[in-house]
């Protein structure tokens, strides 16, 4: 999965790459997104890694709660199958083991891991290796409860702003509204998981989502930051009940390379 | 627009014709560094050790890159720019030894910008995540310096026809300002 998903880039990032170009404004952003095209094809064919950051590897488990898993520990099986994955598909270890030691892993472990348990009797195992360029330009904040959609909106265009060529753009926003500071930035995260440009089923937040898009593209950063009107394939937002004094907002941003591979076991 | 042809080592008239947007194709000997590695080769500079350097910056051109690994059969791994700002705070020193240009993505600070104009040095950005394609146009690859930092080692590459667009030229011009206007919606 760690393979694959660093040597395939999804049809829906394409697709919504492809759109793109259709609209794009300036030939060297419709340049650029032909070679972002030509790049994952590239990738695809040579079974190489569209991008030589093949992130952290971020895997979310939705457990079913009638599984029981025998032979092991669940997590040492994932790190184990990260390690394999990083080593044997040649990608990138570009874990260190101590923030400020830095000393490498040398195998890209450990992951992050997510579960939820739900009902069922079914493991999904997502992998999504996240590319540190992007992460870098994401950000949280605690709003007041007065500042409103006004504020949150005014937040994303802010951390667009301050991302600018950075994040390898085109890029994709993943907003997390409400909850506590840490739920917010994981529903944020987990709005990058949704088929690009797949809208929020709540009317009011798709609505958002689309003026959002509209008004990032709109500030002319384009494709790589060198003027267009192609930053950002989309904006997705997923919202969490709230603290009566808290209006927490998380934003997470992805690069193009938007890598995630799933398996239902 | 056609891209103009450069080889290293830079001369200094080439490196000053450079306007920003201009898209350039480069030709020969660059070197990869990034944190890890320029940390420890501003520190020999600090140090009055500047011989020791794995390489004479002067006329040079330095990536900012951390390859994946190489596949039997292959020249280098994907290998795309990494984030340049990250390299802002050593960046100053080398041009003042003579680095004439670096490769990355994304904004440079006002002190880097600066160094570029007194010192006579660009800055360009290549595709960053187009990694597997710009892989084609190196020809050959050796570590040079620190091979224990793994990815983060210094590479010599030898590039044929690298593709990159000016980003800061030794005026100050600033291409991601000057795109952003451009193309703002009012």
């Amino acid at each position: 999965m760690c393979m694959e998903s660093n040597y395939n880039l999804g049809e829906d990032v394409i697709r919504a790459i492809k759109k793109g170009l259709e609209t794009e404004a300036s030939n060297t952003g419709k340049e650029i997104l032909q070679i972002i095209l030509k790049n994952a094809e590239i990738a695809r064919e040579e079974q190489a890694p569209m991008c030589q950051d093949t992130g952290f590897t971020v895997v979310f488990l939705e457990l079913g709660q009638d599984v029981h898993i025998e032979g092991g520990d669940l997590y040492e099986a994932i790190s184990a199958g990260v390690a394999k994955g990083y080593t044997e598909g040649y990608l990138r270890k570009s874990i260190v083991s101590h923030p400020l030691d830095r000393k490498n892993t040398g195998d890209n472990t450990p992951p992050v891991i997510y579960t939820t348990i739900v009902p069922g009797e079914n493991l999904k195992i997502v992998v999504c290796p996240k590319g540190g360029g992007a992460e870098n330009m994401s950000a949280v904040k605690m709003l007041k409860p007065a500042d409103g959609v006004e504020g949150v909106k005014n937040f994303v265009l802010e951390v667009a702003k301050n991302a600018g060529p950075n994040p390898c753009p085109p890029v994709i926003f993943g907003v997390g509204i409400g909850g506590t500071m840490e739920k917010a930035a994981l529903i944020a995260k987990e709005a990058l998981l949704r088929e690009v440009g797949e809208k929020s089923k709540d009317p009011a937040m798709a609505a958002v989502e689309e003026e959002l898009l509209e008004k990032i593209n709109n500030m002319g950063m384009g494709p790589q930051g060198l003027g267009g009107r192609t930053y950002a394939l989309a904006v997705h937002i997923n919202t969490y009940p709230a603290h009566i004094a808290s209006l927490p907002v998380a934003v997470n941003i992805n690069c193009h390379a938007a890598r995630h591979q799933e398996v239902i076991l | 627009m056609t891209p103009i042809k450069l080889t290293t080592p830079l001369a200094d008239a080439d490196v000053e014709k450079l306007r920003i947007g201009q898209q350039v194709l480069i030709s020969g000997v660059i070197y990869t560094g990034r944190d890890a590695a320029h940390k420890r080769m501003v520190d020999l500079i600090k140090e009055g050790k500047e011989n020791e350097l794995p390489f004479n910056p002067k006329g040079q051109i330095i990536y900012y890159v951390g390859p994946s690994p190489t596949k039997p059969g292959k020249v280098v791994g994907s290998c795309g720019p990494t984030t340049s700002y990250r390299m802002d705070p050593y960046a100053p020193e080398l041009h003042r030894l003579g680095l004439k240009a670096s490769i990355g993505k994304g904004k440079r600070s006002p002190e880097v910008i600066d160094a570029m104009k007194e010192y006579k040095a660009v800055y360009f950005a290549a595709i960053g995540g187009a990694a597997a394609l710009i892989a084609k146009s190196i020809k050959s690859a050796k570590v040079i310096a620190y091979p224990d930092l793994g990815a983060e080692a210094v590479h010599e590459f030898v590039v044929e026809d690298f593709p990159m667009v000016v980003v800061n030229d030794t005026l100050g011009g600033d291409l991601y300002q000057e795109g952003m206007r451009i193309y703002a919606v009012k």
